[in-house]
């Protein structure tokens, strides 16, 4: 026998029922066999002590305290393997989800939260906080290079707001910002399948670090500027190079 | 050349956005890129694919040392395949298993597929390479003269 017996108040466990709200095909959390198929194919598993096994148990015993204590839900990536392997199909990465949402804004890991923030910052949503200004620079300078150095793509273009293309590119900050040169490989290839494409001076930004922090208002912020650009310029398609 | 390929199955692109389809497809565009003989598949895969580690913000939670730890899977997998290169097609994936490749010291490269793509269809210029080793940095350049 233990001699730490955990003790199981009264109280409803607020993580599980915000998880049970949104569970689809009336599934049940209480369905979990605890057959740690979910566990056994986890690389987060042993992390901080946990699995997504215990993780889930914690929630289901209601032990909201305990679940806030430890960072697991940050090394957690919501990959969404126990869901797959899963007999049950109960939805952990969901309840991750919520467990990162219930932290106050202002202690969730400060990397996170500042990608976010310049994403917020910057009407093309940047995570590294590039203007669109910039963005715009290094674009059409690197674009011009290459038409010139490489005459077989002298009509290369790189639009940035083209009325009406077929296809909305956005792209990760890290290649303008650190690697331009990167850019011009997926440039080529859509020049020589002779695709319709266009950058946008808003929402250009690919990576989207509020989902990442949980911050469901700005999650919504970028995803709606991004689309927002898309259907202005008539595109019909949003390419996520992500 | 005999260099050889493994492929990342992104999660985001196929077990939580198209499946195995998709995962179908990424293989028919990198067997025709590297040849089929030169590819080779990590276990598990497709939608039953292992996360890297780099997904999630996990890269710029401030967790060094766990990251590494969840990405020594991935690293293990990729060494078990003998591959040269692992082709990564999302931007958290390559930094992840990158640093994987450095840390872990397996050496092996990461590398874009529209890099692969360029370098196959003979239009890979000299300062498109960041990401090629010395077996393919020289391959095929597209006008050497323009080298920076």
């Amino acid at each position: 026998m233990s001699a730490d017996v955990i003790k199981i108040g009264g109280k409803a466990s607020r993580f599980l029922d915000k998880v049970k709200g949104i569970l689809p095909d009336n599934g049940n959390l209480d369905l979990c066999l605890t057959c740690g198929m979910c566990s056994s194919g986890c690389p987060a598993t042993g992390l901080a002590g946990l699995d997504p096994r215990k993780f889930l148990r914690m929630a289901v015993l209601g032990l909201d305290d305990e679940i806030l204590k430890t960072k697991w839900a940050w090394m957690c990536t919501m990959c969404q393997r126990c869901i797959y392997v899963c007999p049950m199909k109960i939805d952990i990465p969901q309840l991750i989800f919520n467990v990162r949402n219930a932290w106050p804004r202002a202690e969730r890991p400060k990397g996170i939260l500042g990608s976010c923030d310049f994403a917020l910052k910057t009407e093309g949503c940047s995570a590294m906080g590039a203007t669109s200004e910039d963005f715009d620079f290094v674009v059409n300078d690197v674009l011009e290079e290459y038409q010139e150095a490489q005459p077989e793509f002298k009509d290369m273009q790189a639009p940035i707001d083209k009325q009406g293309a077929e296809f909305f590119l956005n792209q990760n900050s890290r290649e303008p910002v650190t690697e331009p040169d990167e850019m011009v490989p997926l440039w080529k290839i859509l020049h020589l399948a002779g695709v319709s494409w266009t950058y946008g001076s808003k929402g250009w930004g690919g990576e989207n670090y509020c989902l990442f922090l949980a911050d469901n208002d700005g999650w919504k912020h970028i995803v709606q500027t991004a689309t927002d650009q898309t259907h202005q310029l008539g595109c019909r398609t949003y390419l996520n190079t992500e | 050349m005999k260099v050889k390929f493994t492929v990342q199955d992104p999660c985001q692109i196929v077990r939580k956005s198209y499946g195995d389809p998709i995962a179908e497809d990424l293989r028919f565009v990198v067997k025709s890129v590297v040849g089929e003989e030169n590819f080779v598949d990590m276990a598990p895969n497709r939608s039953n694919n292992y996360c890297c580690g780099g997904g999630g913000g996990f890269l710029q939670s401030g967790h060094y040392e766990e990251r590494r730890l969840y990405g020594r899977l991935k690293d293990e997998q990729i060494k078990a395949t003998g591959a040269d290169y692992c082709i990564a097609g999302c931007h958290n994936c390559h930094a992840q298993i990158h640093d994987l490749s450095e840390h872990y010291k397996g050496h092996y490269g990461v590398v874009h597929l529209w890099t692969l793509l360029c370098l196959s269809l003979g239009i890979l210029g000299p300062n498109e390479r960041e990401y090629l080793k010395d077996d393919l940095k020289d391959v095929r350049v597209f006008h050497p003269e323009s080298a920076m």
